[in-house]
């Protein structure tokens, strides 16, 4: 599993969004808006799940774009064309049912935005009208922004410093729209505090959401069970039954405190690898 | 002779706690020579039918009382692809030591009298990984390959003990076979599951390099289902195919509280351990969390690994040790095997019999604090011919515990059977299979393993497995 291409998207002091694109060809001829691959970058690494952003079949090619952030993700955005990863394997999880859904608003926030960009290409060849929100910290973190405007009927860029765009959150503007509007379908990715607050607003205007939550996981194959959350009071696995779920339905709190478990583990080991 | 068998020498139990290492020693030479001259080489050897896989078992020991070693291996590997494998997990107390003549007739398990078969294998077993280079294993174990065989590809589906042993009898008969496994590194739950410390890991990788050597093709990190589904297996050459796909995912209880933060199912605690060598974080980059006080909850051989995995964690990190079992039943009805269970209690792990969990309460940030139980009594027997655990009312009582292990058992993985809908499945979501010849409801599709059927041990899969490789040469030649 050869990277064939790195780019460095945004970086602003600590936080970097990188891109790459991996010779993969087995899983790009398969992989569908939605799935993930899981990887590890080394033999005694963790494996990690990964939302694929986009695909080259023809030259067999899968795109990934990750934030640095944890160890595995650090040492990932190290590497650089011509190196191989440890393993690759995927497509798992269940793709996006794609439909004409009709007027969809698609909510992308931080590193989410790229995980929105395959499926809100999807929505839009199956005929839908698609209006992106994408959001970030500030404008230097802000992602595939040309790339959305391309695909999307309308556009919404907001950064929390107002450095890019409007001032403010990405559910600022879901709300505006839902005030004004009717929409068939809300497809948000982003922080869990996000999504959360995506689902409650879209709750009250009663339209359904679809979420791809980020659960932790190991095998990513149904085997272990690590990323279970519950889904209207039900265990499901994010890695076999998800990873996306009616937002209405999930127990935002559970997730969240699950999300959290190894922290400080992480800290710890980050402390040790000083990857940059 | 010895009235009793000889018992392996043991690490003790203070000694291995404190890491990884293997648990029981094989047996030295003179140990080996007096147990294979306990067996009282019956005209008519019972215990070949306690074996699933049918070892000749007194000619193995005969050959051991000769010190014809090399024979002892290939008398075993003509019917056991993994005898260091099997020497070490087997049940034997159930199965050949079990029907030994010198164990009672209607005896539940094995009498202290019985041939220790098991030991005896595992001794013929590491003999042959020491002393038979692994080309020189080949061409011993190997049968000529007969007509259309020899262009005969199948395809296997998983790298635990069904599919290990399919593509191993496939190979051994000159069909050329491709494992596939999901995961990045093969042996399924001999890997990820059983720990080290009952298997260690160059017995393993021995035992699946003996594979390799044989001619089998093992391909790591490729979801059949997912990048591949059958008809396209089929398309692309495979002649057959053999599903081994586990009962990969873990049950749990449905009770309150049980997806608090630090609560695992066995799986994934065994799984970071083992598999992904969090034992050894931070060089490991897998974390697990390690509790002051680790409650199990099961009977089972996955709760005694996970327990002991639990402790040696403990121990690794200056904890002081304190790991609980929590089973329903009692000792009499726990499906571990008694060895196990032996060694647990040695290694400090405290036993709580007769309690059933009914809730998990955590703490403000989401992390198990405590376990709220009731006790219970044994009521009459149920479909499992065990006496059924009765709740008693108003005996709550609650426990604190700051990781909690669920070990409750395990169901048919479905990533494969669900997009396959030729596949005809029973209630459980288990394959159902033509008994005599493994052959599922698919042409050419066998299987075998836990995914017939439900759990059980490492041999009756092997057992499967043969059965299917048997009838898929009959088919294909």
């Amino acid at each position: 599993m050869k990277i064939v291409k790195k780019v460095v998207l945004a970086q602003i002091r600590d936080t970097r969004i990188t891109k790459i694109e991996m010779h993969a060809p087995l899983i790009a001829a398969k992989v569908k808006a939605g799935q993930f691959v899981v990887l590890m970058v080394e033999e005694k690494g963790e494996r990690i799940p990964l939302t694929v952003v986009d695909t080259d079949k023809d030259k067999g090619i899968i795109t990934l774009i990750f934030q640095e952030l944890g160890l595995t993700t650090k040492l990932l955005g190290k590497l650089n064309a011509r190196n191989a990863l440890y393993a690759v394997v995927g497509p798992m999880g269940h793709p996006t049912e794609i439909k004409n859904y009709g007027k969809v608003i698609l909510v992308g926030g931080g590193v989410g935005i790229a995980e929105i960009y395959p499926v809100a290409k999807a929505f839009k060849n199956a005929g839908n009208h698609i209006v992106t929100i994408i959001g970030a910290r500030t404008k230097g973190l802000l992602i595939l922004e040309d790339e959305l405007k391309t695909i999307s009927d309308e556009l919404h860029v907001v950064t929390d410093d107002a450095s890019y765009g409007k001032k403010g959150f990405t559910t600022d503007v879901l709300k505006e729209l839902l005030v004004k509007d009717k929409y068939n379908l809300v497809y948000a990715v982003g922080p869990i505090p996000m999504m959360r607050k995506v689902s409650s607003l879209t709750k009250d205007f009663n339209v359904k959401t679809l979420v791809s939550l980020n659960a932790l996981m190991v095998d990513a194959s149904g085997m272990c069970g690590c990323c279970r959350v519950s889904i209207n009071n039900e265990v499901k696995f994010s890695c076999v039954d998800g990873p996306e779920f009616d937002a209405h339905s999930v127990d935002w709190e559970e997730l969240e405190k699950r999300n959290k478990i190894y922290e400080k583990k992480e800290k710890e080991i980050c402390k040790l690898y000083p990857v940059r | 002779m010895k009235k009793t068998s000889i018992k392996a020498k043991e690490l003790s139990a203070s000694s291995r706690i404190a890491g990884f290492d293997e648990v029981v020693s094989c047996y030295t030479e003179e140990e080996a020579l007096s147990e294979a001259k306990r067996c009282l080489q019956c005209k008519d050897p019972t215990c070949i039918a306690g074996c699933p896989v049918e070892i000749d078992i007194k000619k193995f020991i005969v050959q051991i009382t000769r010190k014809d070693y090399k024979g002892a291996y290939f008398t075993i590997r003509e019917k056991n692809n993994f005898p260091s494998i099997c020497g070490r997990v087997c049940p034997a107390e159930y199965q050949c030591r079990k029907t030994c003549v010198l164990t009672k007739k209607g005896s539940p398990f094995a009498s202290e009298k019985a041939i220790d078969i098991h030991f005896l294998e595992r001794f013929a077993g590491d003999w042959g990984m020491k002393h038979c280079s692994p080309q020189f294993n080949v061409v011993e174990g190997r049968v000529p390959a007969r007509g259309k065989l020899k262009s005969a590809k199948v395809a296997v589906v998983g790298s635990g003990p069904a599919g290990l042993c399919c593509a191993g009898e496939l190979a051994r008969h000159g069909v050329k076979v491709v494992i596939f496994e999901t995961l990045h590194a093969p042996g399924g739950v001999l890997r990820y599951g059983i720990p080290p410390f009952r298997l260690p890991r160059d017995v393993l990788d021995f035992e699946i390099n003996y594979l390799k050597k044989l001619g089998v093709e093992i391909v790591p990190n490729f979801v059949v289902g997912k990048i591949k589904s059958l008809d396209e297996l089929f398309a692309e050459g495979f002649s057959a195919v053999f599903l081994g796909l586990g009962a990969g995912a873990p049950s749990f209880m449905g009770i309150p509280g049980e997806n608090l933060c630090n609560i695992y199912s066995a799986n994934e605690f065994l799984t970071r351990v083992n598999l992904m060598g969090a034992y050894k974080f931070p060089e490991y980059h897998t974390p697990v969390n390690i509790g002051k006080k680790t409650i199990v909850i099961g009977g089972g051989n996955t709760a005694m690994d996970a327990a002991r995995v639990a402790l040696r964690l403990q121990r690794l990190n200056n904890i002081k040790p304190n790991v609980n079992i929590f089973y329903r039943r009692t000792e009499n009805e726990m499906p571990a095997r008694k060895p196990e269970i032996e060694h647990a209690k040695e290694e400090g792990i405290n036993f709580r019999f007769l309690v059933q969990p009914a809730e998990f309460i955590g703490d403000k940030e989401g992390y198990v604090k405590k376990i709220r139980c009731l006790a219970c009594k044994l009521g009459e027997p149920d479909s499992s011919g065990r006496r059924r655990p009765l709740p008693i009312k108003g005996s709550e009582f609650e426990e604190s515990c700051d990781i909690a292990i669920i070990a409750v058992g395990l169901k048919a993985n479905q990533v494969l059977t669900g997009v396959t809908p030729r596949l005809t499945l029973d209630k459980y979501k288990d394959i159902k299979v033509n008994p005599q010849t493994m052959e599922t409801s698919m042409r050419c599709v066998y299987a075998g393993g836990d995914i017939v059927g439900g759990e059980g041990t490492v041999i009756e899969a092997m057992g499967m497995a043969k059965k299917a490789a048997a009838a898929i040469i009959a088919k294909l030649a």
